[in-house]
């Protein structure tokens, strides 16, 4: 009786967090679906918002731009990190531990101010603004995520096993291909994707990179929000919340699924 | 003796400043089971490793087969490389990890599949084709790497500490399976090991080293029953180590009392080291020994009862199958033939080896 009342309460106390986690989203989610144009009052069930939303010409290049700046940074991003975790590991110990300090510093920066660094940078370039830039930047906050999701694999690894690849007559490349990448793959997958996901929702880095005229989703909805909040922009809210939700299950199954078999 | 495969020549190494290898020369024969015998860090692993290709050394050369390999990559060479943690491919079945040198030699598929068949049939698995390694016990684990190496047909199979991760028994049993596969196959093996009845159990031929050096190379017998030094004498086996001096040929006075010998050349009063096995350590009534001492210690250790014996301020380690008991005057008889003359060691550095142990 006494163990069940502890679980009752252990589980309302979850429930709390989970509320106040994600009650503000929920509000956001449901006045998506709502007829009316207020806030305050409830107008019944629409996908109106939804369809307007995808007849937005402006809204959809803006879409465009974002998949298309998460899929390019991340691959790139994927190939610098996976080829810098290979190097990395056959550092001396302390060479190695000052490299992976120095890449962790654009995740621990302050974003505004790896933002208005990298809009400096690119004036003083002479690089003219624009999707180019915001790849650019993507690529650069990219890597660090790599970094981290594959290291840890990286170090898992049986430093033999590359050894016992040469021992059997492969060449380097071919004993990086054949043994140590597949080893490394759930880690590159999984830094793919979370280099995805935070190029797709982030703000502050495309806010100071990108050229006048060219938006990502995120710099869309600021500016249409300036302008007053639309319902359209629940629905978008709503959709990008969703997309990012689904990319960090699939991140964090991938490793568990390996384990299992 | 059957001719020479592989000759090390002055290999020289250091890592970071600190000399691993010093000048060290060696010579492999076909067919030989050599083992690189010594403690950790004595320079054994970073030998394998220059032979097989995953380090350079400074200084040096390697002939094999009357070439010279010394800048060959491993994967030019014709051996093959049995790693400490068996290093399988995780991520393919057994009959892959065993066709992964075999598909990269392009050879054909019937070829490949008699190989693993052949392969697994000499190590005892046949049917684990379609296993994974991870579903497989460490012993089996070390037989499929053991296959995956011997289907390239390589001339000389290095073997580095394999049986180390596993348990007594299975560690036992493996020596032997590992005794009849190198007569099986005739090819070179070089092992590897810190386990001494491990080398004395395989080997043709065991290289002692330490600390860079080698100290003695020697079929088993003479490593055990003649150690050129207190090292060599005290790696291999339990043994009383002591100084004496050498009056002349034949005769050695150890803790002020003469024992005949069988040892010549050593000089006139030249002092050395001797070393007695504790079961060549007769005792007897104490009227009857050579000196005179009271037991200590006693053990019993199964197949012998392990004493200390108290005499002349030494204390003697015996193994004997009779039994004196603790406290009881004893007389210690040595047969002159088991008592082995030693140099003393030449410079300050052996005699801190020495001592260290």
């Amino acid at each position: 009786m006494n163990k069940k009342l502890a679980d009752c309460v252990k589980n309302i106390y979850i429930a709390l967090i989970f509320l106040f986690l994600y009650a503000p989203i929920a509000t956001l989610m449901v006045l998506s679906f709502n007829k009316s144009k207020t806030r305050a009052k409830w107008g019944g069930f629409t996908f109106k918002w939804y369809a307007e939303l995808f007849e937005n010409e402006i809204i959809l290049e803006a879409l465009g731009n974002t998949l298309l700046i998460a899929t390019l940074s991340a691959l790139i991003a994927t190939m610098i990190g996976t080829v810098a975790c290979v190097a990395m590991n056959g550092m001396k110990k302390r060479s190695r531990a000052i490299l992976l300090g120095i890449t962790n510093i654009p995740m621990l920066n302050a974003e505004i101010v790896t933002g208005i660094s990298l809009m400096l940078l690119f004036i003083s370039m002479g690089l003219r603004f624009g999707l180019g830039t915001i790849l650019l930047s993507h690529i650069t906050f990219n890597i660090p995520y790599v970094i981290l999701s594959i290291m840890p694999r990286m170090k898992q690894l049986n430093p033999s096993t590359y050894e016992a690849a040469l021992d059997l007559g492969a060449s380097h490349v071919t004993a990086f291909f054949k043994v140590v990448f597949p080893d490394l793959l759930p880690g590159i997958l999984s830094g793919f994707l979370m280099a995805f996901t935070m190029s797709l929702d982030d703000f502050i880095i495309t806010h100071f990179t990108k050229g006048a005229g060219v938006d990502t989703l995120s710099t869309k909805i600021y500016t249409e929000v300036k302008k007053g909040i639309k319902p359209e922009m629940y629905a978008l809210s709503t959709l990008i919340f969703v997309t990012v939700l689904f990319l960090l299950l699939l991140v964090n199954m991938t490793p568990s699924r390996k384990k299992q078999s | 003796m059957e001719k020479e495969l592989i000759q090390l020549i002055d290999i020289s190494k250091s890592f970071d400043g600190q000399m691993v290898l010093d000048e060290l020369n060696l010579n492999i024969h076909e067919n030989e089971f050599v083992t690189l015998l010594g403690p950790s860090g004595c320079g054994k692993t970073t030998t394998l490793r220059i032979l097989g290709g995953f380090a350079n050394p400074d200084k040096g050369c390697i002939i094999f087969d009357s070439q010279d390999i010394t800048h060959l990559p491993p994967n030019k060479r014709q051996l093959n490389t049995v790693f400490q943690k068996y290093a399988l491919f995780t991520h393919m079945t057994i009959a892959e990890n065993i066709a992964f040198g075999l598909k990269i030699k392009k050879k054909s598929k019937s070829y490949i599949d008699d190989k693993i068949r052949y392969a697994l049939k000499l190590v005892n698995l046949e049917g684990y084709e379609n296993r994974m390694p991870n579903s497989l016990s460490g012993g089996q684990q070390q037989r499929i790497a053991i296959a995956r190496a011997i289907v390239n047909e390589p001339k000389v199979l290095l073997l580095d500490e394999p049986l180390g991760a596993l348990d007594l028994k299975l560690r036992q049993e493996m020596q032997y399976e590992l005794i009849r596969m190198k007569n099986e196959l005739g090819i070179t093996f070089v092992y590897v090991t810190h386990d001494q009845e491990e080398a004395l159990t395989m080997s043709d031929t065991i290289v002692v080293m330490n600390q860079g050096y080698i100290q003695q190379i020697g079929t088993p017998e003479s490593i055990y029953n003649e150690p050129e030094n207190a090292f060599v004498a005290d790696f291999i086996g339990d043994s009383n180590i002591i100084s004496a001096t050498m009056i002349e040929d034949k005769l050695v006075s150890i803790l002020g009392t003469r024992f005949p010998c069988v040892d010549t050349g050593f000089g006139t009063n030249k002092p050395v080291d001797v070393v007695i096995r504790p079961e060549d350590v007769i005792l007897v009534e104490p009227a009857e020994g050579t000196i005179q001492g009271v037991v200590t210690h006693l053990i019993f250790k199964g197949v012998h009862y392990e004493m200390e014996v108290e005499a002349c301020g030494f204390e003697w380690l015996v193994h004997s199958t009779t039994l004196f008991p603790v406290g009881k005057k004893v007389g210690i008889k040595v047969d002159p033939f088991n008592i082995q003359i030693m140099n003393k060691p030449e410079s300050e550095d052996e005699e801190a080896v020495a001592i260290d142990i």
